[in-house]
C-alpha cells in the first residue's frame, strides 16, 4: 500500500467540497442566489446570512454556491473539451513525423501566442459575451496545453519497445495510440487535467471579471468581484467570499494535481 | 539461404542533416534451423542490424544493400507485405523484458495479440492458445498467470512472455537481441535452455545477440563477431572460440569470467587458456 501523499489528500478534499457545493447549488442554496432583498443591502457576515449580503441585497453563500456551479462547469466543459482536441492533435503527432508534426507545432505556437482573455476579447466581439465564449476561449487556450504534454509523453511510449512487438504483431498507428499509448500516458494527462481545470477556473472568474463572462443574473465569481469593488472599503466581505472561493478552487486542484503526479510518478517524489 | 544479408550499411541523419554511418557493410547468411550468434560490445550496431531485419528502424535511419529473406528484398519491401512478414515470418525478443511489455495491459492479452490480427483467431481460441504457450515457456501456474500484468512477474518469468510472443506465430526466424542481459545468471542459463530447445523442436532459425560470448557459445553454432559496426571475425563458434583470428576476439574471451570459460571447456569447447 502506498501512503497517500498530503498535497493529495488536501488537494482531494477542496475538489471534493468544490464540487459537491456546485452540485448542490443546483437542488438546494440557503436562499435563492438571485432574489434581491433591499432591506438587508451591504449587510456583513452572520447579521445576514453565513457571509452577509451584496449591494443589492443578495445572500453573498448562496451566490458562491451557485457561481461554483458557473466557474466549475464552464471551466471543466473547455477543459474536456480543449483537453480532447489537444490530445488528439498530440499523440497523433507523435505517431505520425514529418509534415503533421510540423504544422501542429505551428498551429500551436499560434494559439499559444494568445492568451485566454485576449481570444476572448475577440471572441467576443464576434459572438458577443456569455458562457459559450467562455468555454471557447479558454477550451482554445487548453489545446496546445494538451498538445505539447501528450505529444511528449506519448514519444516516450513510442520508443519503448513493446511498440515495436505491437507492430510486430500487425498493429497500425491507430490501433497502437488507442490501446497502448493512451493507456500509459493517462495517468500525466489525469494529472494536467487538474491543474488546468484550476486555471480554467481562474481564466472564467477573468472573464466574468471582465464582463466578457457568463451574463447575469447567473451568478459567477468573477462578477462578484467587479461589482464589490466600489464597496472594498465599506464591505470587505464582497470582496473577500469570492476571492477566497477562486483560490480555494485554483489551489485545490494543483494541490490535486500535484498529489496525483507524486502518486503515479515515483521519480518526480524523489527529486523533491 | 534463407536469410542473406549483403553489404548492410545503416546510417542515422542527426537533426542537423549530418548523416554517420554505424553499420558498415555486414554480410550473412543463415539457413533454415541454423543458429547464428552476433557478439560485440555495446554499440557496435547489433541492434540497429536486428531492427534493419525486421523493418523496424526509426525514421531517421538509412539503410542500404541488400536484406534476402525467402527471396524477397526486405529493404525494398512495401511496408504493407512487409507487415505480414514481420511477427508471422520472423519473431523478434527484446533486451529489456520491463520495456518489452506494455504495463497497462495483461500478459495473456499481449500474447493473443498477434494471433487474433495475423491468423484472424478468436477471442477464445486466441486465449487457449496463449495458455498453451505459456505452458511452453514453462511459466508455473500459467492459468493464473495469464490474467497478470507485467510489473507482478519477475524479470525472468516477463522475459518467458517475451519468448512466448515471439514465438506465438511460429516464425521461420526468431531474433533475440539480448535476451539474457537484463537478468540474473542463473534465471539467464534457465532462459537460454528454453529459447535453445524451442526453436531445436519447432525447427526455427536463430540470431542471438549478445556482448557476452558465454551466451553466444551455449547455442550458436555460427558466429559472427562485430565491432563499430565492421565485421571482425565470422565462422563456426567453435573454430572461433577455438582459435580466434582477431584480436578483438580475443579481448572478448578474455573478458569472460573465468567460471564462464570454465563451463565453455565442459560443453566440449576449450578457450584459448585451456
Ligand atoms: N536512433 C538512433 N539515432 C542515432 N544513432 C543511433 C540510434 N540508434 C543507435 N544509434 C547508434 O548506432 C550505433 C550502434 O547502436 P546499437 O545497434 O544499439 O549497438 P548495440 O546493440 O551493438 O549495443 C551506436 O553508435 C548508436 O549510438
Ligand atoms: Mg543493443
Amino acid at each position: 500500500m502506498k501512503r497517500i501523499p498530503l498535497n493529495l489528500w488536501l488537494g482531494g478534499l477542496i475538489s471534493t467540497l468544490l464540487v459537491g457545493s456546485a452540485v448542490l447549488s443546483r437542488f438546494w442554496t440557503p436562499e435563492d442566489p438571485i432574489k434581491m432583498n433591499i432591506l438587508n443591502r451591504l449587510k456583513g457576515p452572520g447579521d445576514a446570512g453565513l457571509l452577509g449580503a451584496d449591494q443589492i441585497g443578495r445572500d453573498v453563500f448562496s451566490m458562491i454556491m451557485a457561481g461554483g456551479w458557473t466557474s466549475l462547469g464552464i471551466a471543466l466543459t473547455a477543459t474536456i473539451i480543449g483537453g480532447s482536441i489537444g490530445t488528439l492533435i498530440g499523440v497523433t503527432a507523435a505517431a505520425k513525423s514529418g509534415i503533421f508534426e510540423k504544422a501542429s507545432g505551428w498551429i500551436n505556437s499560434v494559439l499559444f501566442a494568445f492568451p485566454p482573455i485576449l481570444s476572448a476579447i475577440l471572441l467576443g466581439a464576434l459572438l458577443g459575451p456569455g458562457g459559450l465564449t467562455s468555454i471557447i476561449a479558454i477550451g482554445v487556450f487548453m489545446i496546445p496545453v494538451f498538445t505539447r504534454i501528450s505529444r511528449g509523453a506519448a514519444m516516450q511510449i513510442w520508443s519503448r519497445d513493446y511498440i515495436k512487438a505491437a507492430k510486430m504483431a500487425g498493429k497500425g498507428q491507430a490501433l497502437i495510440t488507442i490501446e497502448h499509448v493512451l493507456p500509459n500516458i493517462s495517468a500525466q494527462l489525469l494529472v494536467q487535467f487538474a491543474i488546468q481545470t484550476g486555471l480554467g477556473i481562474l481564466a472564467e472568474a477573468g472573464l466574468s471579471f471582465l464582463g466578457m463572462g457568463i451574463a447575469p443574473p447567473t451568478p459567477s465569481w468573477g462578477r462578484m468581484l467587479a461589482d464589490a469593488q466600489t464597496y472594498i472599503s465599506t464591505a470587505p466581505h464582497l470582496v473577500l467570499a469570492p476571492g477566497i472561493a477562486i483560490a480555494l478552487a485554483v489551489l485545490g486542484l494543483n494541490l490535486l494535481g500535484d498529489g496525483l503526479r507524486d502518486l503515479t510518478d515515483p521519480r518526480r517524489k524523489q527529486a523533491s | 539461404m534463407m536469410l542473406s544479408i549483403r553489404d548492410l550499411r545503416v546510417s542515422f541523419e542527426d537533426s542537423s542533416g549530418d548523416s554517420t554511418e554505424v553499420v558498415h557493410g555486414i554480410n550473412l547468411d543463415l539457413a533454415r534451423g541454423e543458429s547464428l550468434g552476433i557478439v560485440g560490445e555495446s554499440g557496435s550496431g547489433k541492434s540497429v542490424l536486428s531492427l534493419a531485419t525486421i523493418g523496424l528502424l526509426p525514421g531517421t535511419a538509412r539503410a542500404s544493400g541488400q536484406i534476402m529473406f525467402e527471396g524477397q528484398d526486405l529493404l525494398t519491401l512495401p511496408e504493407k507485405q512487409m507487415c505480414g512478414l514481420r511477427g508471422r515470418k520472423i519473431g523478434m525478443i527484446f533486451q529489456e523484458p520491463m520495456s518489452a511489455l506494455n504495463p497497462a495491459m495483461t500478459v495473456g492479452a499481449q500474447i493473443a495479440e498477434g494471433l487474433r490480427l495475423h491468423k484472424g483467431m478468436s477471442q477464445s481460441d486466441a486465449k487457449t492458445e496463449a495458455l498453451r504457450l505459456l505452458e511452453m515457456v514453462q511459466i508455473p501456474q500459467a492459468t493464473q498467470r495469464i490474467n497478470s500484468y507485467p510489473h507482478e512477474m519477475s524479470g525472468g518469468q516477463r522475459q518467458r512472455v517475451g519468448i512466448a510472443i515471439a514465438i506465438a506465430l511460429k516464425p521461420d526466424l526468431l531474433i533475440a537481441d539480448e535476451p539474457t542481459t537484463a537478468l540474473d545468471v542463473t534465471v539467464q542459463a534457465e532462459i537460454l535452455d528454453i529459447l535453445d530447445d524451442l526453436v531445436t523442436d519447432l525447427g526455427i532459425s536463430l540470431i542471438l545477440i549478445s556482448h557476452d560470448l558465454g551466451v553466444i557459445a551455449r547455442i550458436s553454432d555460427r558466429t559472427l563477431v562485430m565491432y563499430k559496426g565492421d565485421e571482425m571475425e565470422h565462422g563456426d563458434t567453435e573454430r572461433v572460440l577455438r582459435s580466434p583470428q582477431h584480436d578483438y576476439t580475443r579481448k572478448l574471451l578474455d573478458a569472460m569470467p573465468s567460471r564462464a570459460r570454465k563451463s565453455l571447456d565442459q560443453t566440449g569447447m576449450e578457450g584459448p587458456h585451456a
